[in-house]
């Protein structure tokens, strides 16, 4: 085993919400992430997959620490990210990126597309001249297939799939060892997709980036992921390496999410299995006693709603949270 | 069959501030009782505008032209009040946003009971009771307490359906459902499709579904109509067009879909980006990104024919006279 590069141990975040009380307010704690725990290696793709509301972004954020963590910690390189001043975390920034989902939303409309991609070398490489800065600036837009001669273009008159490139070229200018990608292709159409997914797959190869990859496709994530996190209001129901997740899903709740997916086949779409989930999502205020997914769970019995079953080995490189996997 | 509704030459464009822009062009489609068309393409490709011409919901500055007849009459020379009396009865729509085009403020029961009270003349009373066995019909749980609630206290897969109950009151010839499970969780998605199935079935209605998902209509449709940049460029039956797609954008899209049944190495991509509409190619409008691009496809546009094997394409390329 190498040196631990990212290791989140036991991650909480909880949001306070106010529910009730006239004078002083009374304050409900909304469990967003309730206790993950995982490691990621360099060069490594982990999917985070979960429906919404399962705080797959806020896990994101909080890996970051753009969230504050309620408890438990995160540690990148053998740092605790959540014991670091305001300085020392902008330090470490320099190797954690991310990449939002609404391309045109998280770019500034003020600034140009050279100004965008150039910021993060402002802040971190200050020794660098005007000229360098450019030089490297118009070879990552031509890296990420963006023509260098739209470098003084504002991000209005760049299309979706462009404004995610510059979203993705800014992410990538400083090199970083992780890049934290938050639904970075769900807002952009079929054919554009494709090509996002691909360059960040050549990007990860070249550079040798290890990406959290957050999203609810399935299937895009089955084909940019070596490891996949399947996440239910807050909590880690399986975690296993992909082929071990798709061939042989154990929780019930993953085996309901692939078989909802629908697949572009007639034949297969019309004959296949679904194990159709009742209900919605539960309050993540009020969630359900035990095991969280137990109010739609096909095989929940007694013992789930006493207590909430822990990640145990269901085999090799992979792990399951549920007291009936083996039924 | 017999078709319900029939499209014929649709033309839509817009009047905008930097000239007029064309979103469907010469489009010809139809639908028959108790079919499902899927009409797929990417966003701006004029899928959801063809439809909204046909409902008589374009924006204030567009312009339609060309047929569009439910049963004979022609919605595109009705006037308000005479699409008014078809709008909700004879065809009716399901939107994506089910929180944005619920009206917030109104109960869910008297939402659903307006429709019936204005098109049959039934009494509140009558208009609520009918309301309640619609939401039943779409298995809305504890149904009764339900009608009493605002929009916004339901949750996403509960408002659609609540959006097809409303769609379903009078008991439509025509459903046109745009997108409407593109807002939702695939879990909950798996139920709407299923209720949607439901609906072709036991109602025989006629439903276009307009998507840009091809898992979803693989699932419901019998046919699929494909557009690309205001056109429709091919059309052919859910199994032959998913088998063996004959148009190279058809072939593209189905390539770079990446799928949960299959394990693949590189997405195959569809290079560029599609076109802006007010300064189309000449020609093919698809030819500068076409894998099978000659000289013909930038001079001349190509029509909409059919293939011997039955599916209709809009190419020049010919397969079987490229590989001799």
């Amino acid at each position: 085993m190498s040196d631990p590069f990212l290791q989140v141990r036991d991650l909480k975040v909880h949001f306070p919400v106010r529910t009730g009380g006239v004078l002083v307010g009374q304050y409900t704690p909304l469990k967003a992430v309730d206790g993950v725990t995982f490691d990621l290696n360099p060069g490594e793709t982990l999917g985070v997959v979960g429906e919404s509301g399962c705080g797959k972004s806020t896990l994101g954020r909080a890996v970051l620490q753009l969230i504050g963590a309620t408890d438990g910690f995160v540690s990148w390189l053998g740092t605790d990210l959540t014991s670091l001043n305001k300085k020392e975390l902008i330090a470490a920034r320099e190797n954690l990126q991310i990449v939002f989902q609404d391309p045109l939303a998280s770019l500034d409309p003020r600034m140009t597309a050279g100004d965008i991609i150039d910021e993060p070398l402002r802040n971190y490489r200050p020794t660098l001249t005007k000229a360098d800065r450019r030089k490297m600036v118009e070879e990552m837009m031509e890296r990420v297939g963006l023509l260098p001669r739209m470098i003084n273009r504002y991000p209005h008159e760049f299309s979706g799939g462009q404004c995610q490139r510059i979203g993705i070229a800014r992410a990538m200018i400083l090199r970083p060892k992780l890049v934290i990608c938050d639904e970075p292709v769900s807002a952009l159409d079929v054919s554009i997709q494709a090509q996002v997914v691909n360059l960040l797959m050549d990007l990860q190869r070249d550079f040798g980036l290890a990406l959290l990859f957050i999203s609810h496709d399935l299937a895009i994530v089955r084909h940019i992921s070596h490891r996949v996190l399947v996440l239910y209001l807050g909590k880690v129901m399986e975690l296993a390496d992909k082929s071990a997740l798709y061939a042989t899903p154990r929780h019930p709740y993953t085996q309901a999410l692939l078989s909802a997916v629908p697949i572009p086949d007639p034949t297969k779409e019309r004959n296949k299995d679904r194990i159709l989930l009742t209900g919605d999502l539960p309050s993540p205020l009020n969630p359900p006693s035990g095991c969280v997914f137990r109010t739609r769970c096909p095989r929940a019995t007694s013992v789930c709603a006493e207590t909430a079953p822990v990640l145990e080995s269901a085999g090799e490189g992979q792990e399951v949270a549920c007291h009936h996997w083996r039924d | 069959m017999t078709s319900v509704l029939e499209i014929e030459n649709l033309s839509v464009s817009f009047t905008t501030p930097d000239g007029d822009v064309e979103a469907v062009t010469d489009v010809s489609l139809s639908v028959g009782a108790g079919e499902c068309l899927g009409l797929v393409g990417e966003s701006g490709s004029g899928k959801s505008q063809t439809f909204m011409a046909a409902m008589g919901l374009l924006a204030e500055n567009g312009t339609a032209s060309g047929h569009i007849r439910l049963d004979g009459i022609d919605l595109l020379s009705a006037d308000e009040k005479k699409l008014n009396t078809v709008r909700g009865d004879r065809i009716a729509m399901i939107f994506q946003d089910p929180m944005t085009s619920l009206t917030p403020h109104m109960k869910v029961g008297r939402q659903l009971a307006e429709v019936i009270i204005e098109h049959q003349g039934v009494d509140k009373e009558t208009g609520r009771r009918r309301a309640l066995d619609m939401l039943d019909r779409v298995h809305i749980p504890e149904a009764e307490r339900r009608l009493d609630m605002y929009p916004h206290e339901l949750s996403g897969g509960l408002r659609q359906r609540v959006m097809i109950a409303m769609a379903l009151m009078c008991e439509p010839e025509v459903i046109i459902a745009d997108e409407p499970t593109t807002a939702l969780d695939v879990t909950v998605q798996a139920q709407i499709l299923d209720l949607l199935m439901e609906v072709k079935v036991n109602l025989g209605a006629a439903i276009v579904l307009i998507t840009h998902d091809l898992g979803v209509i693989a699932g419901l449709a019998d046919r699929v109509a494909v557009m690309y940049a205001g056109r429709i460029v091919e059309q052919g039956s859910v199994a032959d067009t998913f088998a063996s797609p004959v148009h190279p954008y058809t072939q593209g899209l189905l390539a770079c879909t990446p799928r949960l049944d299959v394990e693949t190495e590189a997405l195959e991509t569809i290079s560029g980006q599609p076109p802006n509409l007010q300064s189309l190619p000449t020609g093919c409008s698809f030819h500068p990104r076409c894998p099978h691009v000659f000289e013909r496809c930038q001079a001349e546009r190509p029509l909409l024919e059919r293939t011997p094997s039955g599916q209709s394409k809009a190419c020049f390329f010919n397969a079987a006279e490229a590989a001799e």
